[in-house]
C-alpha cells in the first residue's frame, strides 16, 4: 500500500499519451517528491502505519475481543503492551484492530470519492448545457443535505459487514467539492486543440472524457485522493466516536476513542494511542498530499519571494 | 449586482425545497417511532401506540406522501409539529436556535477573520520562522478531527484545574447550574463556558483558512499590479491590504460556504460533548429517540444555515469581484 502514490504517479504518466510528455516525467515528478524531506516522512509513517495495521494483529497473542479477566484496567507491560481496558480487553490488540478498519475504510472512501468526483465533474464540464445544469444541482444538493443525517440514521441500522456499506455512504458525501473542481477544470480543456481534435474525428464524447479530459486532470485527483484519504479516516472516527459509524462488536480508532474518552485522565493508555495514532496517520497523509502537490504541479511549487511565477 | 443575487436565491430556494423534501422522506422512512413506542416499559398497548402515533402525524401506516402532505401544510404556516415526547417542535427549536448559533457565530467569525489575517501574515513572511511556525501549528490542527479537540481541550482544562486546584475552565454545558450573583457574574461565567467549544471550532477554521489564505496570497505577492501599486507610490503596507488582500480574497469567498458545512458539522460534535443544548446535540438525540418532525425541522434549519451562508459568500463574491458585479 505504501507504493500506491508511485504507482499512481507513473500509471498517470504512461497514461498521458495524446500528450506529449517527455516520458521520465514520473522520475521528475518522483525526483521533485524526494526532495521534500517532509512529504517523505510523511511517506514513511503512512507506509509504517499500514504495517503495523495489519502485520500487528498476527504480533501478539490476544485477539481485539479477547478478555484478560486477570487483567482489568492494567497498565502498559510485557503481558499488555499497551495495558488493557477496563474489561480487560487488550488496548495494541484493539488499536491495531481499529487502525485497520480506519486505513481501509479511509482508503475505499479516498478512492470512491475521488472516481465518483472525476465521472461527474468531467461529465458536467464536458457535456454543459442541462447535463451540467443537472449534475450541478445534484451536486448541490449532496452539498446542503446534511450527510450527518443520511450516516447515522442508516448506518446503525446496518447489521454485519455493515461497516463496507458505512463507507460507501461516507463517499456519496465526499465527492462533491472536488467535483466541482473537476468540472471547472473539463470547462477549459473542452476548448482546447486536442480536443476538438479528437470531437472532429467523431470521437465519442465517453471516449474523450476517458482519454483526454480525465488524464488531464489526473494531478489535481491524485492530489486530491491523497487528502480525501485523511478527511474520510476523520469523518469516519467521529462518526464512530458518536455510535453512527463501525458498529461493536467490530472496532475503529473513532470507537475506541469513544471508549476511552471517560478514562482519558486515570488510565491515558486508554485513549491516547488509538487517538495519537490518528493524528499521526492525519498529518502523514496531508504531509504527503502537500509534497505530492509541489511535486506535480509546478507552479504550486516552492516560490521564493521576490521570484515570478510563469504564466 | 441585485439581480444576480436574486438569481442565486432563486436557486437556492429550489434546492432547499428539494433537500427538505428529501430529509422528510428519509426520517420518515428510516426513522421507526413504533418501535420507540412499543419498546417502552411498561409495554403500551398496540391500540394506544396507534393512537399516539396518529396523533403526531408520524403513523408508519398511513401512505407517506399523506403524512409528508399533512406535515408540509403544517410547516407552511410555521408549524414544525410535536416532537415524539408531545412537546412542540416550535418551542424546542426556539430554545435550542439561539445556543447553536452563538457559538456558530463566534467560531465562524473568529475563525474566518484570524485565519485569513494569519494566512496574509505567514504568505508575506513566507519561509520565516513565524511561517513555518503557524504552518506546523495549522498542520497539526488540521490533521485533529474536532471532536478529538473537543476531548483534548477538555482533557487539557481538567488537568489545569487541577493544578491549580480551582474551577477555573468550566466548560459543562452554558452556565454553571444555581450561580449566584449578578449581571457580571452570570456573563463572566457564559463567557467562560463559551470559551472551550469556541476554541475547538475556531482553532480548526483558523487553520484552514490560513492555509488557503497564505496560498492565495502567495500568488497575489507575486504579480504584476501589485508591483505597480507600489511603483505609482503606494507604501507597501497600503498596496498589500488595498491591492493584494482583496484580490486573494475572491477564492476565498466561494471557499466560505464550503467551509461553513464543516463548521456546522463540527458543531454538532462539539455540542454533543461539551453538553450545550444545542441543535446538534437535538440531532443526535432526536435520531437515537426515532423522533421524526424533531430530525427533520433540525436538517432544514441545516440546509436553511448553510444555504444562507452560500448567499453571503456569493454577495462577497459580487462584492470583491466587479467582474461579477457588471455582468
Amino acid at each position: 500500500m505504501a507504493t500506491a502514490p508511485e504507482a499512481l504517479l507513473a500509471e498517470a504518466a504512461s497514461d498521458d499519451g495524446l500528450v506529449a510528455r517527455p516520458p521520465s516525467r514520473a522520475r521528475v515528478t518522483l525526483r521533485r517528491f524526494l526532495a521534500h524531506p517532509t512529504a517523505v516522512a510523511g511517506l514513511a509513517v503512512v507506509a509504517l502505519l499500514f504495517v503495523l495495521a495489519f502485520a500487528g494483529p498476527h504480533l501478539t497473542r490476544w485477539s481485539y475481543s479477547d478478555i484478560d479477566y486477570t487483567a482489568l484496567r492494567s497498565g502498559p507491560s510485557a503481558r499488555h503492551w499497551w495495558g488493557t481496558n477496563r474489561i480487560g480487553q487488550d488496548v495494541f490488540a484493539q488499536t491495531v484492530r481499529g487502525l485497520q478498519k480506519s486505513l481501509i475504510i479511509g482508503l475505499l472512501v479516498g478512492v470512491a470519492a475521488t472516481a465518483g468526483a472525476a465521472t461527474v465533474g468531467a461529465c458536467a464540464g464536458y457535456f454543459g448545457g442541462w447535463t451540467d445544469r443537472l449534475l450541478t444541482f445534484v451536486t448541490d444538493l449532496l452539498l446542503i443535505f446534511p450527510s450527518f443525517l443520511v450516516i447515522s440514521v442508516v448506518s446503525p441500522r446496518l447489521k454485519g459487514g455493515g461497516w463496507l456499506v458505512f463507507a460507501l455512504l461516507l463517499a456519496l458525501f465526499g465527492w462533491m467539492i472536488t467535483a466541482r473542481v473537476v468540472r471547472s477544470m473539463a470547462i477549459s480543456l473542452r476548448e482546447r486543440e486536442f480536443v476538438r481534435a479528437a470531437r472532429y474525428m467523431a470521437v465519442g464524447p465517453l471516449r474523450i472524457i476517458a482519454r483526454h479530459i480525465v488524464p488531464n486532470v489526473a494531478s489535481f485527483l491524485i492530489i486530491d485522493a491523497t487528502i480525501a484519504v485523511g478527511s474520510a479516516v476523520m469523518s469516519e472516527t467521529a462518526l464512530s466516536y458518536f455510535g453512527f459509524g463501525v458498529q461493536p462488536p467490530d472496532v475503529s480508532l473513532g470507537t475506541l476513542i469513544a471508549d476511552g474518552t471517560g478514562a482519558a485522565i486515570t488510565y491515558p493508555w486508554m485513549f491516547f494511542f488509538a487517538a495519537g495514532l490518528l493524528v499521526v496517520f492525519v498529518l502523514a497523509v496531508n504531509l504527503v498530499g502537500d509534497g505530492l502537490r509541489d511535486a506535480i504541479d509546478p507552479t504550486s511549487a516552492r516560490r521564493r519571494p521576490g521570484r515570478r511565477r510563469a504564466r | 449586482m441585485a439581480a444576480y443575487v436574486a438569481r442565486r436565491a432563486g436557486y437556492y430556494v429550489a434546492l432547499l425545497l428539494v433537500a427538505v423534501c428529501l430529509s422528510y422522506t428519509l426520517a420518515a422512512t428510516a426513522l421507526q417511532p413504533r418501535a420507540y413506542f412499543e419498546a417502552r416499559q411498561p409495554p403500551p398497548r398496540p391500540a394506544a401506540v396507534d393512537a399516539q402515533l396518529t396523533a403526531l402525524g408520524i403513523d408508519d401506516r398511513t401512505p407517506l406522501y399523506d403524512r409528508f402532505g399533512h406535515w408540509a401544510a403544517h410547516a407552511v404556516r410555521g408549524d414544525l409539529g410535536r416532537t415524539i415526547d408531545d412537546t412542540s417542535v416550535n418551542d424546542e427549536f426556539g430554545r435550542r436556535v439561539g445556543v447553536s448559533l452563538r457559538l456558530l457565530l463566534v467560531g465562524t467569525l473568529a475563525g474566518t477573520v484570524l485565519g485569513i489575517l494569519a494566512g496574509a501574515w505567514t504568505a508575506v513572511r513566507q519561509y520565516r520562522l513565524s511561517d513555518r511556525l503557524v504552518t506546523v501549528g495549522s498542520f497539526l490542527l488540521l490533521s485533529t478531527p474536532v471532536f478529538l479537540l473537543a476531548v483534548l481541550l477538555k482533557i487539557g482544562a481538567i488537568r489545569l484545574n487541577q493544578a491549580l486546584g480551582t474551577d477555573l475552565i468550566r466548560f459543562t454545558g452554558e452556565t454553571t447550574p444555581g450561580l449566584r450573583g449578578g449581571w457580571w457574574a452570570h456573563a463572566k461565567d457564559r463567557a467562560v463556558h463559551l470559551l472551550l467549544p469556541s476554541l475547538s471550532i475556531g482553532l480548526i477554521t483558523i487553520a484552514t483558512y490560513s492555509r488557503y489564505q497564505r496560498s492565495t496570497m502567495l500568488d497575489v505577492l507575486g504579480s504584476d499590479y501589485l508591483r505597480t501599486a507600489q511603483a505609482k507610490g503606494l507604501t507597501r503596507r497600503k498596496a498589500l491590504l488595498k491591492h493584494g488582500l482583496r484580490t486573494a480574497l475572491i477564492p476565498m469567498s466561494t471557499f466560505f460556504s464550503y467551509n461553513f458545512l464543516a463548521v456546522f458539522t463540527g458543531a454538532i460534535f462539539t455540542e454533543a460533548i461539551f453538553g450545550w443544548h444545542g441543535m446538534g446535540e437535538w440531532l443526535v438525540g432526536s435520531i437515537g429517540k426515532d423522533d421524526v418532525n424533531s430530525v427533520v425541522a433540525v436538517s432544514s434549519f441545516a440546509a436553511v444555515v448553510v444555504l444562507f451562508s452560500g448567499l453571503v459568500a456569493d454577495v462577497l463574491h459580487a462584492a470583491l469581484d466587479p467582474r461579477i458585479r457588471h455582468s
